[in-house]
């Protein structure tokens, strides 16, 4: 059958299963666009800025496990796509960016809107191709895709020149299979290192397993269950991890890291063994290496080899599909509960683990972590996903939403890419209609691609979008507050009206200012058709706790002063923050503001003077 | 630290190298010498890395090597007996006073004048990365105009390395062949 190279690129893609491409057009992309209109099976999703389309076909992958595809133009439609690239190549995300390049001729020549898009995005992608012949097309874009999925999964470019996509040639896809005799995406763990391992993990005393997103693409969750229950072996969760294990698991002892629970963070600096799992021991989860569980032998568990010594020197090394290299481990693995070291955890959670803040008295200020528990409880029955941007609103979701289900958390977390969260819940909307999704966004991350609300408006799809309001960039002002003397410098910040905002798109917005409505607005909000932009006004200056400061040792953490209404309680609440003015928060610095601030209680707290 | 010495067999297309030189740089690996070239085999290039790491590095850095697409094989040379030369042109000036020592220093590195002036003589010289180190050092005295170093390759002795042959680019594959490390073929 002969073809144009456009319309190559959109049965290739059809071949591949995509329904839903995230683009935006241009000059060195038009052939394609125009050949679109022959392919109605699969729907475009027209974006406000190019760095949507790629968390948008991101937030698609993650919701779903199917790759993405996000679409642009070249030069700036390609750059524009370089901050969503880096974000799902961090976070090991299939997707696949198409986009046009100057004619093959002119290449070299500094066309018009030409940008070496392959020589830009080299580092941040899993691979890239540059495609000049309409010949070229379909094995570029199939290698691509099993690129992308396959392994550790990550984002593939094809940069294809105008001429190939207007010049017609025979197409083939069987002619066109993936040709790559360099790829391993598979690897198998030698017999040898399974005996080590099982020995090391039948010998420990106070073993942990550290699971992270590698669970999930191996679809081995319920593997890393079987083995923690057999062996009585307690799990805690990255990040990215946050779902892969029920939160309401026993075995599941919640969060490590930066803003991980204080027992986890302090149960890894006590362990006699790791078992990582899927996970890359980031700097965000060990806190100063030097010092990082020095008491533990370490088996990590992993995909991809480059992972293994990387930043923590390991035992035993088990390279491969988790799901395969689980079940291989598991006859040799001995049954235990280790009572004593769940009971050294137990006690050191204390009465925190049976804190609800929802018994919390009300002092008429409205927290963050209210609000996300809130949500929570009205969606915890439905299948719910939801996306987070970054900054201190992504830890308490982290910390306050319980997610029971792999994929129903969907956040930036390697690259920590503000702006993340609006586009890519729309993807994962376009991944799964018959969920419902919601975005938990600061004020300062959501205007960052806040146009987007334009692409919801124009598909018109269902969201509910939680902006929590402090009007600052709440993380790094935390920053200021405990590291830089309280200076805030450049956080402070303003931002529209969004009730008026949401309003303008022709959305609903509602404003929500104390706790007591903040249950039953989001009832409400769910039982709306379009989508809801919640504009959620709550106390500026509260902090994440707890914190372990970059670079310290992971069980030397910031613990929430006493006196506040969040703090925890017994053993826990333990007030240590290292300040010059001898443990004591200084009153707040003038507020900045504009007009709107006027909503706004005096940013102060009364209980903390 | 220590000096490993690394074979990478490449597909040979656009885009390669700089892929290479990218992942050197991005993970701060210590490169000391890279060289690339054409192998028996169509299709394939052969280049010789060595690096400035410990043992773990050395892992790391086969493992990136690895993870690019278009690397085929990576061997490491290291701790296997192996051959290692390099070629150096050495451009030194002489007098009449001075020819004849400099010809005899030539003769005992069993290098090779390859150019004559009435001011400079150019030398090609071959061996282990340190021997042309040696030969700079004693030619110095002399005055060297300019210098110019290939950079190390490096083979395995013997038969026993047969893998060591480049393997070969598959013309036909199939996804399912891929699995569990078949990707990796060989030409022996
Ligand atoms: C694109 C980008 N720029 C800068 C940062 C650094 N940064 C991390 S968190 C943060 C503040 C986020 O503020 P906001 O979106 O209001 O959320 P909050 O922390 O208040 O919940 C900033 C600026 C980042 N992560 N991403």
């Amino acid at each position: 059958m002969k073809l144009t190279g456009a319309e190559i690129i959109w049965e290739c893609l059809l071949k591949e299963g995509v329904d839903v491409v995230f683009g935006y057009p241009g000059g060195a992309i038009l052939p394609t666009y125009d050949a679109m209109t022959k392919y109605p099976k699969i729907h475009h999703v027209l974006v406000r800025h190019e760095q949507g389309a790629t968390h948008m076909a991101d937030g698609y992958a993650r919701a779903s496990g199917r790759v993405g595809v996000a679409i642009a133009t070249s030069g700036p439609g390609a750059t524009n796509m370089v901050t969503g690239i880096a974000t799902a190549m961090m976070d090991s995300s299939p997707i696949v960016c198409i986009t046009g390049q100057v004619g093959s001729k002119a290449i070299g020549t500094d066309a018009f809107q030409e940008t070496d898009v392959t020589g830009v995005t080299q580092p941040i992608t899993k691979h890239n191709y540059l495609v000049t012949k309409a010949g070229d097309i379909a094995r570029a874009i199939r290698e691509a895709f099993y690129i992308a999925k396959s392994g550790r999964p990550g984002p593939v470019l094809v940069d294809i020149t105008k001429d190939a996509q207007q010049s017609t040639v025979e197409f083939d896809w069987e002619a066109a299979a993936p040709r790559l005799p360099g790829y391993r995406p598979n690897h198998r763990a030698p017999a040898a290192e399974f005996a080590r391992a099982a020995d090391l993990i039948n010998s420990a005393q106070r073993p942990l397993i550290l699971a992270g997103q590698g669970i999930l693409n191996a679809r081995a969750t319920a593997q890393v269950l079987e083995l923690a229950k057999f062996a009585g072996i307690p799990i805690t969760t990255t990040l990215l991890g946050i779902g892969v294990i029920p939160a309401s698991s026993p075995l599941n002892l919640g969060m490590m890291g930066m803003h991980g629970e204080a027992w986890v963070n302090q149960a890894i600096q006590q362990a006699d063994l790791l078992i990582a799992l899927g996970m890359r021991f980031d700097d965000r989860v060990t806190g100063n290496i030097k010092t990082y569980a020095l008491n533990a032998k370490k088996i990590h568990v992993e995909i991809d080899p480059s992972e293994i010594n990387k930043n923590v020197p390991v035992d035993v090394a088990l390279i491969g599909d988790l799901r395969e290299v689980l079940g291989e481990l598991k006859p040799s693995i001995k049954k235990a509960n280790h009572a004593g070291w769940w009971a050294t955890i137990k006690a050191q959670r204390g009465d925190a683990a049976v804190r609800d803040i929802q018994s919390l008295p009300d002092n008429g200020h409205l927290y963050a972590a209210h609000v996300i528990n809130d949500i929570w409880r009205a969606t915890k029955d439905r299948d719910t996903i939801v996306v987070t941007d970054v900054g201190q609103h992504q830890m308490w979701e982290a910390q306050y939403y319980r997610h029971e289900k792999p994929r129903s958390l969907i956040t930036s977390g390697g690259l920590g890419t503000m702006g993340f969260a609006l586009p890519a819940a729309i993807g994962a909307k376009f991944a799964c209609p018959d969920k419902e999704v919601w975005v938990v966004a600061g004020d300062g991350g959501f205007q960052m691609t806040s146009p987007e609300l334009a692409t919801i408006a124009q598909e018109k799809i269902k969201l509910n979008v939680a902006i929590i309001n402090n009007r600052f960039l709440g993380m790094v002002r935390q920053w200021q507050e405990f590291f830089y003397d309280k200076r805030y410098a450049a956080t402070p910040l303003t931002g529209p009206d969004f009730v008026l905002l949401a309003e303008a798109f022709g959305l609903k917005g509602v404003r929500v200012t104390s706790r007591s409505e903040v249950a039953k607005a989001v009832q409400a909000a769910r039982k709306e058709e379009g989508t809801v932009v919640f504009d959620f006004r709550v106390e500026q200056e509260d902090s994440v706790f707890p914190m372990v400061p970059a670079g310290a040792d992971l069980d030397k953490m910031i613990r929430r002063p006493k006196q506040d209404i969040l703090a925890e309680t017994g053993a826990d609440a333990e007030w240590q923050m290292p300040s010059a003015n001898g443990g004591k928060v200084a009153s707040a610095a003038p507020f900045v503001s504009n007009g709107g601030a006027k909503h706004f209680r005096s940013s102060a707290k009364a209980s903390r003077r | 630290m220590a000096k490993h010495t690394l074979i990478a067999y490449v597909e040979d297309v656009p885009g390669v190298l700089s892929r290479i030189a990218s992942l050197f740089r991005r993970r701060n690996f210590n490169i000391d010498s890279l060289t690339v070239g054409r192998t028996e085999q169509p299709g394939v290039s052969r280049l010789t890395v060595v690096v400035e790491a410990t043992e773990a590095g050395a892992r790391i850095v086969e493992a990136n090597l690895y993870k690019l697409v278009n690397v085929l094989r990576v061997d490491d040379l290291t701790h296997k007996p192996s051959l290692m030369r390099e070629l150096g042109l050495v451009k030194v000036t002489v007098t009449p006073q001075t020819r004849s020592q400099v010809l005899e220093l030539t003769e005992v590195f069993r290098a090779r004048v390859v150019d004559v002036d009435e001011a400079t003589l150019v030398i090609e010289v071959t061996g282990t990365p340190e021997k042309i180190g040696k030969f700079e050092l004693v030619m110095r005295p002399y005055g060297i105009v300019e210098i110019v170093r290939t950079g190390s390759v490096a083979m395995a002795r013997g038969h026993e390395l047969m893998s060591a042959a480049p393997p070969l680019v598959r013309t036909e594959a199939s996804v399912a062949e891929h699995h569990h490390d078949s990707g990796h073929s060989m030409s022996v």
